[in-house]
């Protein structure tokens, strides 16, 4: 079954914040072998962890009508407008931006906006999610 | 345009359960051998995003500094297996003003689609 075809433009609602702490950075760094000490700003990629978590809600959402285990990450996107430090307290508002099918599956682009404690935009991150279970 | 110095990280399957850890995403299919065959995948897969996470460690590394990315963007083209042995990614990458276009490859197959990184100006 295809998404609720008047999914593009839907905004859902901001995700609980989410506590930069210094051992998160730590062990977000480690995984990959990145190099980090207390006080840099984080990795680059860091801001997925609360994108995932906005990315969950729309996935999560009965009405939108997406199988979870149906989803492939095709393409992301950050752009800082500034580094991300321990101390933040970040959000994440998800907006679908553009929603077509191609070959029976649903091609859905995304938008998160987030945001730090003072409302102030940190980082946009842009994920286009294929959902192929609408495919024959 | 440089050339950067090109770079091989080794990634083993340890690397992907401490990702799924700290970045929450716990989809089995990153961990577990028996569920990523059962659902087609030719072996335990690398997130796109720790793939994605290794080329801003590049980048990083490159301009000796973390927090210089301003911009980073990939298409996930195909999938990084890691067996129980472990495997390597491959970087390459060059520079023009600022901006920096790279070559993502596993097992001599480009992973990644289109990776570029911005830097700060």
């Amino acid at each position: 079954m295809a998404v609720d075809p008047t999914l593009d433009g839907r905004q859902f609602p901001p995700t609980s914040a989410y506590s930069v702490t210094a051992q998160r950075l730590a062990d977000f760094a480690g995984a990959t072998g990145t190099a980090w000490q207390p006080g840099d700003p984080a990795p680059a990629t860091f801001p997925i962890v609360v994108a995932f978590a906005a990315m969950q809600g729309l996935m999560r959402d009965p009405s939108v009508g997406i199988e979870l285990r149906h989803v492939i990450h095709g393409q992301q996107r950050f752009v800082h407008h500034r580094p991300v430090h321990e101390g933040d307290e970040l959000t994440a508002t998800l907006q679908v931006t553009g929603l077509r099918q191609i070959g029976g599956a649903d091609i859905i682009a995304t938008s998160s906006a987030i945001h730090d404690a003072a409302g102030v935009l940190v980082c946009t991150a842009e994920a286009t999610l294929v959902h192929t279970a609408g495919a024959a | 345009m440089s050339a950067i110095e090109a770079q091989t990280y080794r990634i083993t399957r340890a690397d992907l359960v401490a990702y799924a850890e700290a970045s929450g995403d716990p989809n089995p299919i990153h961990q577990d051998e028996t569920v990523a065959l059962a659902v087609g995948l030719p072996g335990v897969i690398a997130h796109g995003m720790f793939t994605m996470a290794l080329a801003a460690r590049f980048v990083d590394e490159y301009v000796g500094r973390p927090g210089q990315i301003e911009q980073l963007s990939a298409k996930f083209t195909k999938p990084v297996v890691v067996p129980e042995e472990g495997t390597e990614v491959h970087i390459e990458g060059e520079e023009t003003d600022g901006r920096i276009r790279l070559q993502v490859t596993c097992q001599g197959e480009r992973v990644l689609g289109n990776p570029v990184a911005v830097l700060r100006a």
